[in-house]
């Protein structure tokens, strides 16, 4: 908690006020806490001298925070044109056969939760994805699976 | 033409400080530290004809000088690389290959403004580019191209990135603003204008990444040098981001006006597997959709208009005669009422409409009278929304269904695809 107190306070300096640190807070909290539990919000409340009930109307706002429990990998893929045109929707049935994974799902062994996303700016590489934070150009039936397998 | 904003991004060392340093990078900063008044930079933006890149394409030199008039202090400046226009990927490689050059490009622009704060706003789907920069940052003022002596001429500016966290309307600059002051991102009613009243209620430029990468070479060779680019009424080198269906999808750095018919077929390589072009998305999905006729259009801010459509972000979205028309309408109406912010009625209800309407369509559920329906409910919302994000919605749906009647009314008799498997 310590650690996590001190790494907002150096956020906040970055700002004329303190408010500003709640979206780089909230990612903070998301590294410490896995996801933005209420023990998250109230870190982050804490932290900021502010109430819990404004950290969590910022945070619910922006769909990249992780509001629920994740398994322990986030595929998050592009289904936006580019990618729909690329061929995104057989993979996405893809991902249900093979792992019986469905958006806004989890895989049962907590291995994967898949997010499907607007465009992710790869749209000239589509379709496109990313895991966790490495980014996974030109997928199709084959390689979407030889890179998935390379998380645990 | 010669590269500009992508120069040396080849090289894999390209985002290093040092390399940047090797092929030239930050003498445009010492020159105007040693030999330019911060009115100097402003004039000669200005003489430039320098527009925006965000989409909007407002004279930036106008821009600065609306905020270097305005009495208050301090000023803020920041970087949207928010990047979340649909088909856009063009600020990526800057920010990815050649950080530098975007921060040369904005202590240039923080001198002129009399800004000492500034933020680069980073889309949260960019991890990497993230990473890139804060490392390149790190590398600028430990050269004392940042901090509180620049080149110890007692020029002070502080630059960090904030990450948003995957809301397409943050983008839009007022937005942006609230969304970095830490608040839900919904748009601002505008006047006042951030020049004005931005960031903490300070006089504040927002300009887009593209935008700011320009600035170094503007003050190298100069406004009148810089005007010969491009477009005589949009001067300069431009970035299109060109996707889906042609042989070499990618970014092209090409004179801004450039036809579209060039960019596909020149630079892109033409339609993939031998099929047929049927309709090009000019300037990324919230930007009318042209027919193949019209494909001779220079892609500039002032043309695009006339040919029916805007040069938004220059996001060239190429589909072939195997893509359906329903359905790519559909898909960008999911996207639209994803990113509603909620604020407006006619925007957050009308872009569920469509999107319901469109999805009955594309499941063979269409009736008879849906098409006058969506074009109904798109009218309904244009002109009536609070920032553009809604009439972007209502465009795309009304150019569709005018360009593409046959494919909505063959989606309503027969039930399935004009094309494909539908
Ligand atoms: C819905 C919406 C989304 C936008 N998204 C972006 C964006 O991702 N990047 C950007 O630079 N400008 C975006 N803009 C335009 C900005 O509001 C603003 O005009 C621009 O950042 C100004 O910079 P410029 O003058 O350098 O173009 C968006 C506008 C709207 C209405
Ligand atoms: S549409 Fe998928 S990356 Fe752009």
């Amino acid at each position: 908690m310590e650690a996590f107190l001190r790494e907002v306070q150096e956020v906040v300096k970055r700002y004329p006020q303190k408010r500003a640190a709640i979206l780089p807070a909230l990612y903070l909290a998301e590294q410490r806490f896995g996801w933005l539990s209420q023990e998250a919000y109230e870190a982050v409340a804490e932290a900021l001298n502010m109430p819990k009930a404004t950290v969590k109307g910022v945070a619910t706002f922006y769909s990249m925070y992780r509001k629920a429990p994740m398994g322990r990998n986030l595929i998050q893929l592009c289904t936006n044109v580019a990618c729909m045109v690329m061929g995104a929707e057989t993979l996405l049935q893809l991902l249900e056969r093979r792992y019986g994974l469905r958006p806004g799902g989890t895989t049962e062994d907590g291995r994967f939760s898949l997010v499907v996303m607007e465009c992710i700016g790869a749209c000239d590489r589509a379709p496109a994805m990313l895991v966790n934070k490495d980014f996974h150009p030109n997928l199709n039936e084959n390689n979407i699976i030889e890179i998935l397998e390379g998380y645990s | 033409m010669e590269r500009i904003l992508l120069k040396n991004i080849d090289n894999p060392e390209s985002h290093r400080l040092k390399e940047y340093e090797r092929v030239g990078g930050y003498s445009s900063l010492r020159k105007v530290l040693e030999q330019m008044s911060p009115q100097d930079v402003i004039e000669e933006v200005k003489t430039s004809g320098l527009r925006g890149r965000g989409g909007a394409g407002f004279p930036t030199g106008m821009k600065w000088e609306f905020a270097s008039r305005d009495p208050k202090f301090p000023k803020y400046l920041i970087c949207n690389a928010d990047e979340g226009e649909p088909g856009t990927f063009k600020d990526r490689p800057i920010l990815e290959r050649n950080p530098h050059l975007l921060i040369e490009g904005m202590v240039i622009s923080a001198y002129a403004l009399k800004a000492e704060i500034g933020y680069i706003y980073l889309r949260g789907e960019y991890p990497y580019a993230k990473t890139v920069l804060e490392e390149a940052i790190r590398e600028a003022y430990e050269a004392g191209y940042l901090g509180d002596n620049i080149l110890g001429r007692g020029v002070r500016f502080h630059l960090s990135v904030h990450q948003g966290a995957g809301a397409y309307i943050c983008g839009e600059e007022t937005a942006l603003i609230e969304s970095i002051e830490g608040k839900r991102g919904q748009p601002r009613i505008k006047p006042p204008f951030p020049v004005n009243v931005g960031a903490w209620g300070m006089p504040t430029v927002v300009n887009n990444v593209e935008t700011l990468a320009n600035v170094p070479y503007i003050v190298e060779i100069g406004g009148e040098e810089y005007k010969k680019i491009g477009s005589p009424e949009c001067p300069g080198p431009k970035l299109y981001s060109v996707s889906c269906c042609v042989k070499r999808p990618g970014v092209y750095e090409l004179p801004m006006g450039t036809t579209l018919r060039e960019i596909i077929y020149e630079h892109a390589g033409g339609i993939r597997d031998g099929r047929q072009l049927k309709a090009v998305i000019p300037g990324g999905i919230s930007t009318p959709v042209l027919t193949p006729d019209r494909i001779d259009c220079p892609m500039d801010f002032v043309s695009l208009p006339k040919y029916g459509s805007m040069l938004g972000s220059g996001a060239v979205m190429v589909l072939d005669d195997s893509v359906c028309m329903v359905k790519v309408t559909w898909r960008a109406m999911r996207f639209f009422e994803h990113e509603s912010c909620g604020k407006c009625t006619p925007c957050r209800e009308g872009t569920g409409w469509l999107r319901n309407i469109l999805e009955r369509l594309e499941g063979g559920m269409g009736r008879p009278g849906d098409i006058e329906l969506l074009q109904d409910v798109a009218k309904s919302i244009q002109g009536k929304t609070f920032c553009p994000l809604g009439d972007g919605a209502a465009s795309v749906v009304l150019s569709f269904v005018r360009n593409f009647p046959e494919e909505f009314e063959f989606h309503i008799k027969e039930k399935r695809c004009m094309v494909g498997e539908g």
